[in-house]
């Protein structure tokens, strides 16, 4: 079974009738995504892409039995679509959202503290491309057809930067098994740390692509869980090698402010880890494979 | 978002935190005129500009009397001023704040900050206020004390008089200091700040504490409900470059290079820049056209990177998903029929449709070095800077 989602996860899309929703709840099912219906308030009783729309998350759980869903809310409401989407019993939810303020992303996560571990939902995201599990279900915005069907995990801040990576792996032959964007935002629902967790008990997984960036202290946990816990190989590449100090780098998150933040400090604390490293972004296929071959 | 010193004292003292009396001014003859009307016999003429370090630079002036107040008004106004901040091209200071000089006889350092391991707010304060909190980590990590506060009941008065005792203030003070960090924390979490430092944060010797000198700064994300926060935004702090992107939705960062790029994706961004400086070359800018690469944002990112007169070639990088090669190939077309590049363009595509893409530029007119891959195009783009 893959990690976090499987080929008959049941999806809901709040945000479903709003144009982003629609366009990209339409290429999920394409690609094969069983996705049951959307939340629009107030539009509840309508059909929209064939199918239910509802009111809240909890009728559209109700009547559909949904277990995930994929907010396309604009970010001055999403904190309250996530929330409504963690006490409506959704088990897994990608925000894809760009701008959602810390403040809020703090309030969700204290807000998700009332649940106990097992009727905790997995929030992913926001501002990241999604999770896709090739040839099972796509629950994200990226362009399904570049994921070849296979056995390495990735995660990545970036969305763009896990696409390149995956394009790189097809191109070799190399597959993957789920890809999950984490985002890149400074506070986020899950961290690379709680991924590769995920991954180590995947018996689809034999390998783990992490791909990160400057800023915040997550690469770096993720590494000491890798070097206490792993037995999978890890392969890491951090971008942002030429940023400067103190600047955000278009992803929120992505600013220099303490030790053990910048590139160069991630990448030699990762490979102290055990973390094999790509080199350059452009071998980041190449490094995967030749850690394939070894095993 | 960051403001001026003066706007965050305003701020803070709308939530209780005491600061010396001052007032602002645009002009030498108003500088006179409010220095008296601030009274005392000593003032502090600082000039407002978005950075540390001042003092350092020659931009806090100290002053007996109204009189000198002016000329040193004077001396600062319209000045570039640099600091080990501002980078070589400093900040022009069209602000002057006038301030009762205070007599200090503690300095103290509070800051608070979003800490990103606890996911919560972190209260940061140490007795050795006046030295940068990078200096203080690294020679008296001793002296620092941490309170978290938990954000859905904020902060508690057991919190902030913990803090106060810890900085080792005097009991008939306790109360003060821990109204002090108390509004300190509540401007922080009312107004989605990502900082509020005080630096220092004062005993004077008639026993006030006093916020001598303050920096914040703002989520960018919750402007939308934050009015007059995002009225205090001050464009003459930032760079020229980066006020058009941010206008026009364009993430940008103007650095030192001379390689301009274009990117989408922000990850994507900064791996390229990596790319550029292994090949051996600089890049310009930090450019992110988003996700999506629409041919509006491309024609808008083109016009960006022209205006820097440094970009000696220029590197488009974009891997196309949903919105295909031959799509994004097409904006970038029109976009040059629009925009007159100087310069040796190389353009690298990936993704979907990456063949129709390709061909759709080169059948253009348009005058271009095709590359492949990321190691690729970072190459050829520093191959054709040495030309």
């Amino acid at each position: 079974m893959a990690v976090i989602i499987e080929k008959n996860t049941k999806i809901i899309i709040q945000g479903f009738t709003g144009k982003m929703g629609t366009f990209h709840a339409d290429e999920m099912i394409k690609y094969g995504s069983n996705v049951v219906g959307g939340v629009t308030p107030g539009k509840g009783g309508q059909k929209h892409l064939d199918r239910p729309v509802f009111n809240t998350v909890k009728d559209a759980v109700k009547h559909t039995g949904a277990t995930a869903s994929i907010l396309f809310v604009p970010p001055a409401f999403a904190a309250d679509s996530a929330m409504e989407a963690a006490d409506a019993g959704i088990k897994t939810c990608v925000a894809i959202v760009d701008g959602i303020p810390s403040h809020d992303m703090i309030r969700i996560k204290r807000y998700m503290r009332r649940y106990s571990k097992e009727d905790k939902m997995t929030l992913v995201g926001p501002n990241c491309a999604g999770i896709i599990s090739p040839g099972k279900s796509m629950l994200g915005i990226m362009p399904g057809h570049i994921y070849k069907e296979g056995r390495v995990g990735i995660i990545s801040r970036s969305g763009t930067l896990g696409y390149e990576a995956a394009q790189q792996m097809k191109n070799l032959n190399i597959g993957v098994s789920t890809s999950v964007g984490i985002g890149g935002d400074p506070i986020n629902g899950s961290s690379f740390r709680d991924i590769i967790e995920k991954f180590e008990t995947d018996d689809e997984t034999d390998a783990i692509l992490m791909i990160g960036e400057i800023g915040g202290p997550q690469e770096v946990a993720a590494a000491e869980f890798v070097k206490a816990n792993m037995k999978k190989p890890v392969i890491g590449y951090i971008a942002g090698l030429t940023a400067p100090k103190g600047r955000v780098m278009g992803h929120a998150g992505a600013i220099v402010s303490a030790y053990g933040e910048s590139a160069i400090e991630k990448v030699e604390i990762l490979r102290e880890c055990g973390v094999v490293i790509s080199k350059n972004p452009s071998v980041m296929g190449d490094t995967v494979k030749s850690v394939l071959e070894k095993i | 978002m960051d403001i001026h010193e003066y706007q965050a004292k305003q701020i803070l003292a709308s939530f209780g935190v005491s600061i010396p009396r001052g007032g602002i001014v645009y002009s030498p003859e108003t500088a006179e005129n409010k220095a008296r009307e601030i009274g005392g016999l000593k003032w502090v003429v600082k000039a407002q500009i978005h950075s540390g370090a001042r003092g350092k630079a020659g931009g806090i002036i100290v002053c007996n009397s109204p009189l000198e107040v002016a000329q040193a008004t004077d001396k600062l106004l319209g000045k570039k001023l640099v600091t080990n901040q501002t980078g070589p091209g400093g900040k022009i200071v069209n602000r002057i704040y006038i301030e009762e000089a205070t007599d200090i006889d503690k300095e103290l350092y509070l800051g608070l900050v979003f800490d990103r391991s606890s996911e919560s707010i972190m209260v940061v304060a140490s007795t050795e206020g006046g030295m940068s909190v990078e200096e203080i980590s690294k020679d008296k990590p001793e002296t620092i004390i941490r309170s978290k506060i938990e954000v859905a009941v904020g902060i508690q008065s057991f919190q902030a008089r913990e803090l106060a005792f810890g900085l080792g203030i005097d009991s008939e003070l306790i109360t003060r200091a821990s109204d002090t960090i108390i509004g300190c924390a509540k401007a922080f979490s009312e107004l989605d700040a990502t900082m509020v430092e005080v630096n220092p944060l004062v005993i004077s010797k008639q026993k006030q504490i006093l916020a001598l000198d303050c920096k914040m700064s703002f989520d960018n994300n919750a402007m939308f409900r934050r009015n007059k926060v995002s009225e205090l935004r001050d464009k003459t702090q930032e760079d020229d470059k980066e006020v058009y992107a941010s206008d026009r939705g364009l993430n940008y960062v103007s650095l030192d290079g001379n390689i301009g790029n274009i990117i989408n994706g922000a990850g994507l961004a900064m791996a390229s820049m990596d790319m550029i400086k292994l090949a051996g070359g600089e890049p310009a800018n930090f450019l992110d056209v988003g996700g999506g690469a629409t041919p509006e944002k491309i024609v808008k990112a083109f016009k960006l990177i022209t205006m820097d007169e440094k970009v000696r070639v220029i590197l488009v990088n974009i891997f196309a998903g949903i919105n295909r090669c031959d799509w994004v190939a097409e904006g970038i077309v029109q976009a040059l029929k629009k925009i007159e590049i100087k310069v040796p363009l190389v353009i690298r595509l990936a993704g979907t449709n990456v063949e129709k893409g390709n061909k759709i530029l080169r059948d253009s007119k348009i005058k271009y070095i095709e590359a492949n891959t990321l190691e690729d195009a970072a190459n050829k783009a520093v191959k054709a800077l040495n030309k």
